[in-house]
């Protein structure tokens, strides 16, 4: 447990110190980029790992929060406003498709959150008037939170770290609480949990309001680092992207979205500047995963980690 | 009134698309359990599939009857191929059918380029049928008149014969079913298979009304879903009932409110939802 303390600091002084290691803007962005989308899939996984449902339309929360910041700022709320509203919005959105999308369970559940996210980029593609269309919009500018003026690539970096710290804090402690339990009993042991008095419902319900809430967060950090929103950020292909992160990385692991948000985003990134067929690449990744490495990348490294440290217990155990 | 007339005309017409689309996706769906989301990259290869061979001097209903061939054989290959190892990892086959989706739209994007591509409709079709003033597009009628007779074949095949009988009983209860002696897995490549012909058959058919663009695949898609959410997967009359309603609010939708279309096909869903979870005509308790 200590050894985990110190690593943790460790990474996290590592983290802090990046932008005067690398000074180069384009891979600064990257790393904020990465920090946004490990923030998305984090809030994905409370639903996929420890809720046991698959939601395939969660870019839609980043969507309509990037949505209706942008709009409010235009029509004059001012940043904080503009982001609390957005917020407050997406969540409440979130709360409506939560009991939609929780009449059904397993593949009804995924189903429904998979048109419920189409149809909000239906909208954003459609609503020309809203949200013209295609073209997308564009963030007037970077608010300045505390008057901090986050409008260069290190200080944005720095103000997304504190965000990702803070949120991933916030949802490392909610899986570890009784609520955490709770949703990890409501994924295994449904009938039972219901005996014990518990309403696995609005446990999932829940579970559900905050993957949304946190999800918006994102959101919020993905309009301030573009200054800009189009449908292709709430696409389908977005949507499964971040799945794939948190499948990728191992979704029973708290860990594993975020590794996989870090993979996915580099290769993503360096694929897109040599050639553009990344949807495909993207979909062989998807095949492969699921044939070959159903539990991901973290839970499968740590299994080979407790192998090679302890080679002996394993036929003890055998016997 | 013309416009009352012939957008209704056109709904019935686009419904009956519908029907082509979603009927194999919710029989394949009530029988193995899994919505094929590759199913909307089907319909757009069966457009791409028509396209191409009108382009290169083929007959149209040569390339319906080509991209519904090319389109299934696809399908087999994928069912057998790569479902088949996934075998009873649900949500594992669901995420392939989406991976496999991607790649066949980035294919297609590579192979015929991001500009659209138009099938004309065959020119005995073209022109339109004259009723008391009113000039109805003949080709709408036949697309109709197409999937109507899909229809009643498919219910004499659900209904009717041994095969239906057994993936009636598939659908029903599989455990049972296998216990019996039904062979359900071969009956898995069957159903997948019928339903990748009519979708690529469908392609080809709306090509003419749709065109073959990039993206087709993410705007049917959807329509699948909300069709078999609104009829119950698995049922043959509610896919039927289903298409025709999606088919009447996407096309009202579009040419009363083109802002809203996506909006206005999201209330039905909703009701259903929250009444009836199961769909209409459900048969599949998930």
């Amino acid at each position: 447990m200590r050894r985990g303390a110190v690593a943790l600091l460790v990474l996290a002084a590592a983290l802090i110190a990046l932008p005067f290691v690398v000074t180069n803007e384009f891979y600064l962005n990257l790393a904020s980029q990465i920090l946004i989308y490990a923030l998305l899939a984090v809030s994905l996984n409370l639903l996929v790992g420890y809720g046991g449902l698959v939601s395939l339309g969660h870019a839609s929360f980043l969507g309509l929060t990037a949505y209706a910041a942008t709009l409010f700022v235009g029509w004059g709320t001012g940043q904080l406003g503009a982001a609390l509203i957005a917020v407050v919005f997406s969540t409440l959105c979130g709360a409506l498709f939560g009991v939609l999308a929780l009449r059904a369970t397993g593949i009804g559940f995924l189903m429904i959150t998979l048109a419920l996210g189409q149809i909000v980029w239906g909208i954003a593609y459609r609503a020309n008037t809203l949200t013209d269309g295609d073209n997308g919009l564009r963030y007037p500018a970077r608010p300045r939170p505390f008057g901090l003026d986050i409008s260069s690539a290190p200080t944005f970096y720095w103000f997304t770290l504190a965000v990702f710290a803070i949120a991933v804090f916030v949802i490392w402690r909610l899986t570890r609480s009784p609520f955490g339990a709770a949703l990890q009993g409501a994924r295994d042991q449904p009938r039972r949990m219901r005996m014990l008095g518990h309403n696995v419902w609005l446990i999932q319900w829940l579970a559900f309001v905050l993957a949304a809430f946190w999800g918006s967060i994102a959101g919020l950090l993905y309009v301030y680092y573009n200054l800009f929103i189009s449908p292709h950020a709430i696409s389908l292909q977005q949507s499964a992207e971040v799945l794939l992160m948190a499948i990728l990385g191992g979704a029973s692991s708290f860990a594993g979205p975020i590794v996989g948000a870090v993979i996915i985003t580099l290769v993503k990134n360096v694929v897109s500047s040599y050639v553009d067929r990344w949807n495909s690449l993207l979909g062989a990744i998807f095949v492969v995963v699921i044939l070959f490495m159903p539990f991901g990348i973290v839970p499968g490294v740590r299994q080979l980690l407790a192998r090679w440290r302890k080679p002996a217990k394993i036929p003890e155990r055998a016997a | 009134m013309q416009f009352w007339i012939v957008q209704t005309l056109n709904s019935i017409a686009f419904g009956g698309l519908l029907f082509l689309l979603s009927s194999g996706f919710s029989l394949a769906f009530g029988l193995m359990r899994i919505p094929n989301l590759a199913h909307g990259g089907f319909f757009m290869l069966g457009a791409y599939f028509g396209a191409t061979i009108t382009y290169f001097g083929g007959n149209f209903w040569l390339a319906v009857l080509g991209s519904g061939l090319g389109v299934g054989l696809i399908g087999i290959v994928f069912e057998r191929l790569i479902l088949r190892q996934l075998a009873g990892n649900v949500q594992g086959q669901v995420l392939v059918t989406l991976g496999v989706s991607f790649i066949i739209a980035d294919l297609c994007l590579m192979i015929w380029t991001g500009d659209p591509w138009t099938v004309a409709a065959p020119a005995e079709l073209r022109p339109p049928i004259r009723l008391g003033g009113f000039a109805f597009p003949t080709f709408r009628l036949v697309v109709l008149g197409i999937a109507l007779v899909t229809a009643v074949a498919l219910y004499l095949l659900m209904d009717r014969t041994r095969l239906g009988a057994m993936i009636r009983a598939g659908v029903d209860d599989m455990e049972m079913a296998r216990g019996v002696g039904i062979p359900v897995s071969l009956l898995f490549t069957v159903v997948f298979c019928l339903g990748a012909v009519l979708a690529g058959l469908g392609g080809t058919l709306g090509a003419p009304m749709l065109n073959a663009y990039p993206g087709l695949d993410a705007d049917m898609l959807p329509l699948a879903l909300i069709v078999v959410i609104l009829g119950g997967a698995g049922s043959l009359l509610g896919a039927f009932v289903g298409s025709f309603v999606v088919g009447f609010l996407y096309n009202f939708g579009i040419a009363l409110f083109p802002d809203l279309a996506y909006f206005i096909l999201f209330l039905p869903m909703v009701l259903v939802l929250v009444f009836m979870p199961q769909g209409l005509f459900g048969r599949v308790i998930s």
